[in-house]
Formats: structure tokens, sequence, C-alpha cells
């Protein structure tokens, strides 16, 4: 399973209750679509740090990084090969 | 106190039924005694809780020639002052109770006579000469009542079993009260989750008469339109307020058993029970503990309670009571909840109960009437910076919110932006300060079943509210619309409903909430908002006027509102209690058809596993389970067949 795959079923199942796909775009808004808050990043942080063994600083706890299917890959990928 | 209940025959010729069956529903909210009217036309009963003239003021009730009979549930507390005007008018009294001056003042000044009352109450009254039935609520909506319309009759009660008992088929869900219900926290207006029974509003009466029926209201939340009152220095205003409230809750005290208050440790508590401290020789103090530091406040409890020198009693509450008791919950909110808040207060009133006790004070309505809740600063500073969108420093304002919760929606400033920037440009939604609130409630609507979400409209239920705005609420300042809002919606239902009276109803207890006294309301609406919320600093008006009876510590203290454990209830040791697990099995779910199985089904996972961190998971899981509750008690018909446990 692609990571964009695995992020996009973690995030239906957790948040939105669901495994239909076509219920989140890639690059929809997590927050726009009021899916992720504060503590909805947190739990997200939780999953990507047991999940991929990486480190989220708290710096990086910015929705540059998490607000999207597309930029979290993008920030897994950055912080596995920086 | 008591419950009423009662069936007029509004056409045809069919019989009415036994007031006894509909009486027999409610014997927890008066377990001192029952009786019944009876006429061809019209019936009430009264299950009665007494507290006032123990002697001679059973109900019904009636003038004196016998041709007008009242039921009430509830108390009216200028009631003495009513009396002696009333005698001196001509009227003859046999008893000593609150409840006689109704039927003397109705004689008196008509339909009217209910703007007259000073109390929390649900009136039935009976015209036998003129055939004409006049039902009654209070101004702010403290004591409930219900009403439905079926087969050529009214049937009205305190609570919907009554009227269930004798018409079962009116047990159905009402879709758009669920809605609602998964928007404000409670329904608004008439509605409630019972399809075709209605909710007298609060300041409103019915009148039946000839087959027609005539909803007025009398009362309502008003503000001023544009600044409001300004000629009184904030020292005068809270001068003023101070007798005011020395004298409301005087009167509340009036009753014939021993008073008790509840102290929960805050400000408002507090300034209740120091004022009640003053006209008592002993008073006795009722609040709840909780294991968990984030919801416990014990040590403010115990010091205030030295402070006052009261006698104070408080009652260890765990996660694990919240789960058992939760289903006998639902049999008496009648209604989803989305907190298991209530659970807690509904042990304290079987608490308060087995220490003989049969009323207490509250602190309820303090924020409302005096600007005190968080939600009004996220809508003043969600307005600032409104004005100027780009600002970098105007959204660093929501750090300073919610400072009592452990996982808090500004916990990260970048989150925290994108959340609070919803809707930010809709300034002219009467709603603003509302929107983000409810659209994390919203959430819940993911888990609704195809079928039940095609029947809604995710708009509809601010589209109701709207319908039932005032004319020149337009013309009010901003923190007025917010309050009215939040009254409409949270207070009245789901605070003094659902965590109010209905919780304390179900152990008899009796809530007098003095904050609510339509002339506390009245002198507070009249002022500007900088007498409430100034800055970001809240209920100034209300703290100031309560610095001679308070130490200084309650008055400084941030403002930490009562809330209970969540979820984490439910699953003593990871796993689910057995009737969560069995509510909330696939087939279970399936069958009830308003939610999806499989979102169930990941959200109780979430939940048992600990990962459910938000707010909106939280609600999510005690909206859906309640909801399955009701079901199981109410729409499968046993509701109406046993009457429920006190």
């Amino acid at each position: 399973m692609t990571l964009h795959a695995e992020l996009r079923r973690f995030i239906l199942e957790n948040y939105l209750l669901t495994r239909d796909d076509a219920s989140l775009g890639n690059a929809d808004s997590l927050t726009g679509r009021g899916i992720l808050d504060s503590t909805g990043a947190l739990e997200l942080v939780m999953h990507l740090e047991e999940r991929y063994g990486v480190t989220v600083q708290d710096e990086e706890l910015h929705p540059d990084n998490l607000d999207s299917i597309d930029r979290i890959a993008a920030f897994i990928e950055r912080k596995r090969c920086p | 106190m008591c419950g009423i209940a009662g069936a007029l025959l509004v056409e045809g010729e069919a019989a009415l039924p036994d007031p006894a069956r509909m009486i027999a529903t409610l014997r927890h909210r008066g377990p001192d005694g029952t009786g019944c009217f009876r006429s061809p036309t019209c019936v009430l009963a009264n299950a009665r809780l007494s507290i006032i003239d123990l002697e001679t003021g059973d109900q019904p009730l009636a003038n004196e020639d016998e041709s007008v009979w009242t039921v009430l549930n509830g108390e009216i507390f200028n009631y003495l002052e009513l009396r002696a005007e009333l005698k001196a008018l001509g009227h003859r009294f046999r008893t000593r109770s609150d409840t006689e001056v109704i039927v003397h003042a109705y004689e008196e000044y008509g339909d009217r006579f209910v703007e007259r009352l000073s109390g929390q109450f649900a009136i039935a009254l009976w015209d036998g000469r003129r055939q004409r039935l006049l039902l009654a609520r209070d101004p702010v909506g403290i004591r409930p009542l219900f009403y439905t319309r079926t087969a050529g009759q009214l049937l009205f009660a305190s609570e919907v079993k009554a009227i269930l008992a004798v018409a079962p088929q009116a047990a159905s869900l009402d879709e758009q009260g669920l809605a609602q219900v998964f928007t404000f926290w409670g329904t608004v207006g008439e509605r409630t989750v019972f399809k075709g029974i209605r909710s007298l509003p609060p300041g409103h009466r019915l009148i039946v008469e000839k087959g027609a029926q005539r909803l007025e209201g009398y009362w309502d939340w008003t503000f001023p339109q544009g600044p409001g009152r300004t000629d009184l220095s904030l020292d005068e205003a809270a001068e003023a307020l101070h007798a005011l409230l020395r004298d409301v809750v005087r009167q509340q005290l009036r009753a014939d058993v021993p008073v008790g208050a509840y102290l929960s440790g805050g400000l408002d508590s507090s300034g209740i029970a120091a004022l009640a401290r003053e006209s008592v020789g002993t008073l006795q103090t009722f609040s709840i503990t909780f294991e968990d530091p984030e919801f416990d406040e014990s040590a403010y409890q115990r010091q205030m309670a030295d402070y006052l020198g009261v006698r104070h009693c408080a009652l260890r509450c765990t996660a694990e009571d919240i789960g058992n008791v939760f289903p006998d919950l639902i049999r008496h909110t009648e209604t989803p909840v989305l907190r298991t808040a209530p659970a807690p207060l509904m042990l304290l009133a079987r608490h308060v109960q087995s220490q003989g006790f049969k009323v207490v004070l509250t602190g309820e309505g303090a924020d409302e009437v005096f600007g005190g809740y968080e939600l009004f600063k996220e809508g003043k500073i969600r307005r600032f910076w409104a004005r100027q969108p780009q600002s970098p420093w105007r959204p660093l304002l929501f750090s300073r919110l919610y400072p009592y919760l452990e996982r808090s929606p500004v916990a990260n400033r970048h989150f925290a932006r994108l959340f609070f920037g919803q809707r930010l440009g809709e300034l002219d939604s009467p709603f603003y300060a509302h929107l983000t609130r409810w659209s994390t409630t919203r959430g819940i609507f993911k888990l609704l079943s195809p079928e039940l979400l095609a029947s809604l409209s995710s708009a509809a239920p601010e589209e109701e509210l709207l319908r039932q705005l005032p004319a020149d609420f337009p013309a009010w300042s901003e923190l007025a619309r917010d309050q009215y809002i939040e009254v409409k919606t949270l207070l009245e239902g789901y605070l003094l409903s659902s965590q109010g009276d209905r919780v304390s109803m179900a152990h008899s207890v009796e809530g007098r909430v003095p904050y609510l006294d339509r002339r506390v309301i009245e002198f507070a609406n009249a002022l500007g908002p900088r007498y409430k919320l100034r800055g970001l600093r809240e209920k100034v008006l209300l703290r100031r006027s309560l610095r001679q009876v308070l130490p200084d510590a309650i008055l400084r203290r941030v403002k930490q509102p009562y809330r209970a454990p969540d979820s984490r209830c439910f699953f003593p040791g990871g796993r689910p209690l057995p009737y969560v697990e069995a509510l909330m099995s696939p087939s279970t779910v399936r069958r009830s058809g308003y939610f999806r199985p499989e979102a169930v089904e990941r959200l109780l996972e979430k939940c048992r596993s600990g990962r459910a961190l938000g707010a909106g998971d939280n609600m999510a899981f005690v909206g859906v389970l309640s909801t399955l509750l009701l079901q199981e008690q109410f729409f499968g018909g046993r509701a109406a067949q046993a009457p429920v446990s006190a």
C-alpha cells in the first residue's frame, strides 16, 4: 500500500469513520473539512510517530505539514529522507 | 414541586384517559401523594412533593365555588404578597399553599395572571364554567411541560412518559429534533425528539377553548437596542445587583422544609450559598468531587465551605458510577445527550434526597445572565480578528481561552487559527459566536445512516432557530445576541432540562435558580456589555457585587465550568460495559436505522482503545449511545408500560 493510501485509510477510518474513498481527496484541507482540529492533530501525530518512526517537533505541528493527505505524505517523506 | 398531567376533550366524545395512569409514571417527581380532578371534558392530576403548606396543600386545588381547578409543578415565590393582595380584594383561601393563589389570581386578572407570578412553574388550569384549559410555563423554562393532540384530545404532562402511558402510539423519533440535539445540544422552541409531542416554550401560555388552541408568549429575554444602560458606575450597579440578589435569595428560601445549596467551588454557586447563609442560621451544602483532577474542584469547595461555616457534604463520583447510571439518566432526560455531565448531578440528587433534603439552591444561569462563558470571549475575539483578518497578532488572543481543558482547541496556535478562523467573514450571521461550536458538534452527522441523513438538511436546525428570533434581535449588542442564542439553545434545551429539572426531580429534589429570577435577568439585560465582559474578563459586575460576601480566592478564580469524564466511563478495564456492547453491536445499530453500523463500530473501538482524544469523538459516542438508549426505552414502548424507578 502506498504512503498516500495508508494515510488516506487512517484518516477515513479514524476521523470520518468510513472506508468510502470518495469522501476525501488527497488535496482536501482537513481543517477546512472540519476533520482535524488541535486535538485531532495530536492524534494524527501520535499515529505518524508510531507508524513511521518519525519524531514530530512542536514547531512542525503546523497545517503546512498536516492539513491534507498530500501535505502529510510530503512531510513524512522529508522526515524520512532529510 | 411536583409532577402534573392531564387531558382535555377537544372534539368528539372519546372517553378521557384515567389521569391516575398518567401520574403514576411521575411519582419520582412527587412521592408524597397524588390527587386527581375528573370532569367529563377535562382531567387533571398531580404527584406532590410537599414543600410549602405540608398539611393542606394537596392538589388539585380549586377556587371558592370549585369552578376553577389547577395543578402546579413548581413554586410561586411571591405567593405571600399575591395572597395578601387577593385577600384584600375579597378572595377566600382554604389553604396556605402557593398553588391556591393561582386560581384566585386567574379569577381576578384573567389569563394575564401568569405575568404576576414570580417563580418557576408549569401550570394547568381548568375553568369549568367557560370550558377552557390554560397551560403556562415560567418565563425561563425551569419547569417542563409537554403536550400533544391525539384522537380528539389534548394530553399534557411534566414528562413525555406520562403522555406515552396513555398514548403509546406517540412514541416515534422526530428526526429534526435529533438533528437539533446533534447541533445545539438540545431542541429549540416547541420541538422535542418525540414526533408530534411539543414542549410548551418558556414564557408562553396555551389556551384551549371551544376546539381552538392559542399559543401566546408573555415574556422573553430582551435586550436594549444599541449600547444599553451606561448611567451607573460599576460600583453603583454592583450595589444594586447585590441588594436584588439578596432579596431574590431571601424569597427563594421560602419553604416549610429545610433548603440546602449546591456548592461547586466556583463564583456562581459560592455567591448563592453566601447569600443564603446570611438569611439562615445553618446551611447544608452539597457538592460532587471527581478522582480526575481535570474535573475535580474539591479544594475550592472545602475552602468555600470553611469560609462560610456551612455543613458541607461531598459526593465522590467515579467514572464507573457514571457508566452504570447512564441508562437510568436517559430514561429521565427523555432526549439524547452529548455529555455525561448530567449523570453525576443525578447521583448528587439521590444523595441529597437520602440526606432528607427536598430543595437546593443552585448557581445555574449566572453565565448566561452575566456573560460568563468562554464562547462569548471566543465571539469577541473572532469579531476583533475579522476586522483585520491579516493580522498575525489578533488570533493569538485565542490562547487565552479554555484554560481548563486538558486537550484544548487552542493548544496549538496554528491549528487554533484555522479552527477559529472558520466562517470568519460571516459577521452578519446571527449565530456568529456559535458557528465553530456547532460545526464541531455536527461532526456526529458523519455517523448518521444514509436514510436518516437523506431526510435531514444540515442547515435545518439553524433555519428553525432563525425563524424564532425576535424582530429587534439585529439591533442588540453583539454580546446580547450571543447571550440570547446561548439561552435559546444550551440553557433552555439542555442545562435547565437534561442537566437541571430532569436529573434533580429524578430523585425528588427541587433545584431553585436565583440568577434566573426574572428581576435579575431584566436588571442585567438592561445594562451594556461593559458590565459583563470587560476585555476578556468575564462576569465583571457579578464578581464586583459578590465582593462583600466571598473571599478573594473565589472572586479571582479562573472559571472552570462543570464537566465530567466522558467516553472512558463506559469502558472499565478497557472493555465496554455489557449494555454498551449490546446496544452498539452492528446488528442493533442496523435495526435502529439511525446510524451507520460500521461507523459506530469504529467509534466504539476508538473510544475503547483510548484514542478518542477530542471533544468531537466524545460527544459523538455519548450522543450515539444515548440515542440508542432512548430508542430502547421509549420507542420500543417499554417506558409506556413501567413507571420510572426513582
